[in-house]
C-alpha cells in the first residue's frame, strides 16, 4: 500500500509546527526556512495552506535533471534527491510546475519532501489534522463522504 | 543555546548598527523577553527620560522558547518608558515577526535615539539596514506592510509597523505585526514614531537550537498533550477565542458597561463569540470565517472575521479594503468598543476593531477612552461643539465608529481622544470619570464583581492590565483552584503568585493563554530543557518576582509610588448595581496591606532592602 499526505486547509491554523518538525528532521535544527513543506497565508481569504511535494508519478524534476541525481524509490513513490550526484543546476527548481522542489543555499544542493521515510514528521506535528498520511488509493473518500452526507434522498414524497 | 547569545544594537541618531554578545550572566537570572530586556532597559537609561525623547529606549525582545516547537513559542516583547502611564512598558505580541529577529541571528534590538529622517529598519540576517521610509510615513499599517514587503522583495518577511497614530503621538498607538497581530498596550507605537522609525522588517534563514533536544520534544510534546486534552485550551479557546468570555463575565456581574456605570451589558449577547458564528440575513455567513494560531501556537485562539456586506461602515467610496477577511474580534476588544461605550452592533465593532489593526491602536484604552467621553458627553461636560459634531451618547454606533477612524489619523476630535481618558477627563475637569490606574484603562473584568482584578489592576507594573495577574482564572474559571470571585480573602497570595509566574511566562518566549492548562510545573521542564542553567519551577518563579521587582524599581525611580497603587473612584465607592455583586465596590483596602506584606515591601509600597538582596537586585 501506498501512502501520501493529505493537506486539508480547512483545518490549518497557520502555526507553522509542521514547518518546525521538518526543518528539524532534516537539518537538525528549528529553521522553518529550511522546511520542505511551506504554509501560505492568504489574509484577506481567512485561508491557510500547507504546500510541498505530491510525488508525482511521472515528475517533471526527475525527468528534467541532466545528472540523474533524482530516483524514484517504487515501494513508495517518493522522489529523492541524492546529493552526492545533484549539482546544484537548479533546472528541476525551474521543471517542476508545483514549485515544491528548492534550492539551499547553504550546501549547493536541492532539497525536497521524501516523506521522512515513510513517516512524515509534519503529519505527526499537525495539531488540527489537516496534514495526514493516508492510502493513496483512498484520499478523496473523506471528501466523497462529506458529500454523500448532502445528498438529500430521503423521505421525498413525489 | 536557545539563546541566540547575540543583541542588535541601532543608534537611530547617528544610522550606527552594531552587534554584541547577549549578557549570559543577566540572562541567568532575567531569562529573555520581559525580564532581560527590563533588565538592560534599566541599567542602560534614566527612568526619569521623557518617553517621546531620544533618551528613551525600545527593546524588541525574544525569548529563549521563540522560535522553537514548544507551543506558542513565536512571542516578542517591546520594552520601553510608556508614553500613556510614564511607567515602564512592556508589550507582547504573537503573530510571526518574533520568530524572524530569533532566525536572523538576535534574541533582541535595542533602539536608541531618533533617526533624523523617517526610516524603517530590515533585518535579514546579517545584512541590516536602514532604510528611507518617507514615502510611507502617514500611511497606515496594512499599506505599509504590504510596500515593504513589495519593496525587498520578499512575501515571506514579516512586518512590524505603527500607522499614522504612532507618528502623531496618539499615546496609545501600538506596532501591529502581520497586519492583525499587536505589541498592543502603554503606547509602544508612539514611542516607535518619536523616533522616526515606521517599522520593522525581518526575516532569517539560521536554525534555533536547543540544549538538550530529547528532553525537549518530551516536555514540549507533553505540553501540547495537557494543551489539547484542557477544556479552555483544547475545545474553548479555538472554537470561540477569548470571546468565549463575554457572556460569561456579564452573568458574573463583572462586565464594566457604559465606562464602569453598569456591571452588566444588555447587548452582551449580541457581541458575544455565539453571536459571532450566526449566519447573518445578508450573505448567509457567520462573522468568524475561521480561527488561526499565531506561530507554533497549538492552541489558534484568533479570530479572522469578516463584516457583514450590508452594514453601514462598508457603505460609500473607499471601504474595499474592508470587505474581506482580516483580524476578528477578541474579548477584551469587543469588551472596550462595545459594552464600555454601550454598542452593541457587531459589526460595527468588527469595523472598530480592523481600524485599530491598521492604524496601530490599542483597542482596550480606545474604546475606554470613548467610553469616557461619552460618559462626558451624557453628563453635559462636552458637546457636539466640542466633539466637532460626533454625538456621543452611549450606544451610538456611528459616533463610535467616526470617533475611531478620527484617531487613527489622529485628526479632529480624534486628537483629543488620542491622549487616553485621563487626561481627556482630566482636561475637562472631571477626572474621576476616567477607568485608569497609573494613566492606564482597566480592561474587560469589573473588580466589584471580580474582587482579585481589583488588586491586580491596582498593582500592576505597566498600569492597570489584566494580562499582569490574571486571577479571572482562579475566580472564574476555577484554574487552577476555584476562589470565589466575591470576597478579597486570600487575593494578595493569589494575585503575588500570578504575576510572578506570568512575569517567567513572559520573559521565556511563550504566551500567557497557555496558562489555562499548564501550570509551572509543565513549562519549567521545556524551558529546561532549552536553555542551560537551572530553570526548575523553584528558580522560573523566583526569576518571576525578581523580574517583578525590578519593574517596580523602575517605576519608582520614575517617580511612581505606592500611592499611585489605586483605583478609580467609581470601583472603590459606587456599589455594583446588578448581578452577583450587586451591592459591592472593589475591596482594594482590604488586600493591599496584605499584598505589601506578601511582597516583602515597606507599608507604603517600597521593596526594602532585605527583599532586594535576597533577589539579587
Amino acid at each position: 500500500m501506498q501512502l501520501a499526505l493529505v493537506i486539508d486547509p480547512g483545518k490549518c491554523t497557520s502555526c507553522k509546527q509542521c514547518e518546525l518538525a521538518c526543518a528539524y528532521e532534516k537539518e537538525q535544527t528549528f529553521n522553518p526556512s529550511k522546511s520542505r513543506i511551506r504554509i501560505f497565508d492568504f489574509h484577506e481569504e481567512g485561508r491557510f495552506v500547507p504546500y510541498t511535494c505530491t510525488q508525482c508519478d511521472e515528475a517533471w524534476c526527475q525527468q528534467a535533471c541532466p545528472v540523474n541525481a533524482i530516483t524514484t524509490d517504487h515501494a513508495s513513490g517518493v522522489k529523492l534527491v541524492h546529493d552526492n550526484l545533484c549539482v546544484g543546476c537548479k533546472v528541476c527548481t525551474i521543471a517542476c510546475p508545483f514549485g515544491t522542489i528548492n534550492y539551499n543555499a547553504d550546501t549547493g544542493k536541492v532539497i525536497k519532501c521524501d516523506l521522512c521515510s515513510g513517516d512524515p514528521a509534519c503529519a505527526k506535528a499537525c495539531p488540527t489534522d489537516a496534514i495526514t498520511y493516508t492510502d493513496v488509493e483512498q484520499q478523496g473518500f473523506d471528501k466523497m463522504r462529506a458529500w454523500a452526507a448532502k445528498t438529500d434522498s430521503a423521505a421525498q414524497t413525489s | 543555546m536557545s539563546w541566540t547569545r547575540k543583541i542588535l544594537r541601532v543608534n537611530l541618531t547617528a544610522g550606527e548598527i552594531t552587534t554584541e554578545p547577549l549578557n549570559m550572566e543577566w540572562a541567568q537570572k532575567y531569562l529573555g523577553q520581559r525580564g532581560l530586556a527590563t533588565k538592560y532597559l534599566s541599567e542602560e537609561m534614566d527612568p526619569n527620560v521623557d518617553p517621546l525623547s531620544p533618551e528613551n529606549k525600545m527593546i524588541f525582545a525574544t525569548g529563549p522558547l521563540t522560535g522553537t516547537c514548544a507551543s506558542t513559542g513565536g512571542r516578542y516583547s517591546v520594552i520601553t518608558k510608556g508614553p500613556l502611564t510614564g511607567a515602564i512598558a512592556c508589550s507582547n505580541s504573537g503573530g510571526y515577526f518574533g520568530p524572524e529577529l530569533k532566525f536572523s541571528g538576535y534574541d533582541m534590538v535595542i533602539l536608541e535615539g531618533k533617526s533624523p529622517k523617517p526610516v524603517y529598519l530590515s533585518i535579514f540576517n546579517d545584512n541590516v539596514q536602514l532604510r528611507d521610509a518617507s514615502h510611507l510615513w502617514g500611511k497606515s499599517v496594512w499599506d505599509t506592510d504590504d510596500e515593504i514587503k513589495a519593496e525587498v522583495q520578499d512575501p515571506l518577511a514579516h512586518v512590524a509597523a505603527i500607522g499614522a497614530s504612532g507618528e502623531k503621538g496618539v499615546l496609545y498607538a501600538c506596532i501591529v505585526n502581520n497586519k492583525h497581530r499587536a505589541a498592543g498596550r502603554s503606547g509602544v507605537g508612539a514611542v516607535m514614531g518619536s523616533k522616526n522609525l515606521k517599522a520593522i522588517v525581518a526575516r532569517g534563514s539560521n536554525g534555533v537550537d536547543v540544549e538538550n533536544p530529547d528532553a525537549f520534544f518530551a516536555a514540549t510534546d507533553a505540553g501540547k498533550k495537557v494543551l489539547a486534552e484542557n477544556a479552555v485550551t483544547g475545545e474553548g479557546l479555538p472554537a470561540f477565542g477569548t470571546q468565549v468570555l463575554m457572556n460569561v463575565i456579564n452573568e458574573t456581574g463583572a462586565l464594566p458597561t457604559r465606562n464602569g456605570r453598569d456591571v452588566q451589558f444588555d447587548g452582551a449577547h449580541d457581541i458575544s463569540a455565539e453571536a459571532m458564528a450566526e449566519p447573518r440575513r445578508a450573505d448567509g455567513k457567520a462573522n468568524l470565517t475561521t480561527n488561526v494560531g499565531c506561530f507554533g501556537c497549538t492552541i489558534a485562539c484568533g479570530r479572522i472575521s469578516t463584516i457583514d456586506p450590508t452594514h453601514f461602515s462598508l457603505q460609500g467610496e473607499g471601504r474595499d479594503r474592508y470587505k474581506h477577511n482580516s483580524g476578528g474580534l477578541e474579548y477584551e476588544a469587543a469588551w472596550a468598543l462595545g459594552a464600555s461605550t454601550g454598542v452593541n452592533d457587531l459589526d460595527a465593532l468588527t469595523y472598530a476593531n480592523f481600524l485599530c489593526n491598521e492604524h496601530g491602536l490599542d483597542p482596550i484604552t480606545l474604546g475606554a477612552t470613548i467610553g469616557a467621553a461619552m460618559d462626558l458627553y451624557e453628563e453635559g461636560i462636552i458637546n457636539s461643539d466640542t466633539t466637532g459634531g460626533l454625538e456621543l451618547k452611549f450606544g451610538n454606533a456611528e459616533a463610535l465608529t467616526k470617533a475611531c477612524e478620527l484617531v487613527g489619523t489622529a485628526e479632529g476630535f480624534g486628537v483629543e481622544l488620542g491622549m487616553g481618558s485621563a487626561r481627556l477627563c482630566a482636561k475637562y475637569g472631571r477626572p474621576e470619570l476616567s477607568m485608569t490606574v497609573k494613566g492606564q484603562e482597566f480592561p474587560a473584568y469589573d473588580p466589584r464583581g471580580i474582587q482579585g482584578m481589583g488588586l491586580t489592576y491596582a498593582t500592576s507594573n505597566r498600569g492597570a492590565c489584566h494580562l499582569r495577574s490574571y486571577t479571572v482564572s482562579s475566580e472564574i474559571l476555577g484554574i487552577p483552584e476555584k476562589t470565589d470571585p466575591l470576597v478579597t480573602e486570600g487575593k494578595a497570595g493569589l494575585v503575588k503568585a500570578f504575576q510572578d509566574a506570568t512575569a517567567a511566562v513572559d520573559s521565556a518566549g511563550i504566551c500567557v493563554f497557555t496558562t489555562f492548562a499548564w501550570t509551572m510545573e509543565d513549562i519549567a521542564p521545556q524551558v529546561n530543557a532549552a536553555c542551560e542553567g537551572d530553570w526548575s519551577v523553584d528558580n522560573l518563579m523566583e526569576v518571576g518576582e525578581r523580574i517583578w521587582n525590578l519593574e517596580r524599581q523602575f517605576n519608582m525611580a520614575a517617580g511612581i509610588k505606592g500611592d499611585q497603587d489605586t483605583l478609580p473612584d467609581r470601583l472603590l465607592k459606587e456599589a455594583a448595581k446588578t448581578g452577583p455583586a450587586q451591592g459591592l465596590v472593589a475591596g482594594l483596602d482590604k488586600m493591599l496591606p496584605e499584598y505589601y506584606e506578601l511582597r516583602g515591601w515597606s507599608t507604603d509600597g517600597t521593596p526594602t532592602d532585605e527583599t532586594r538582596a535576597r533577589l539579587g537586585l
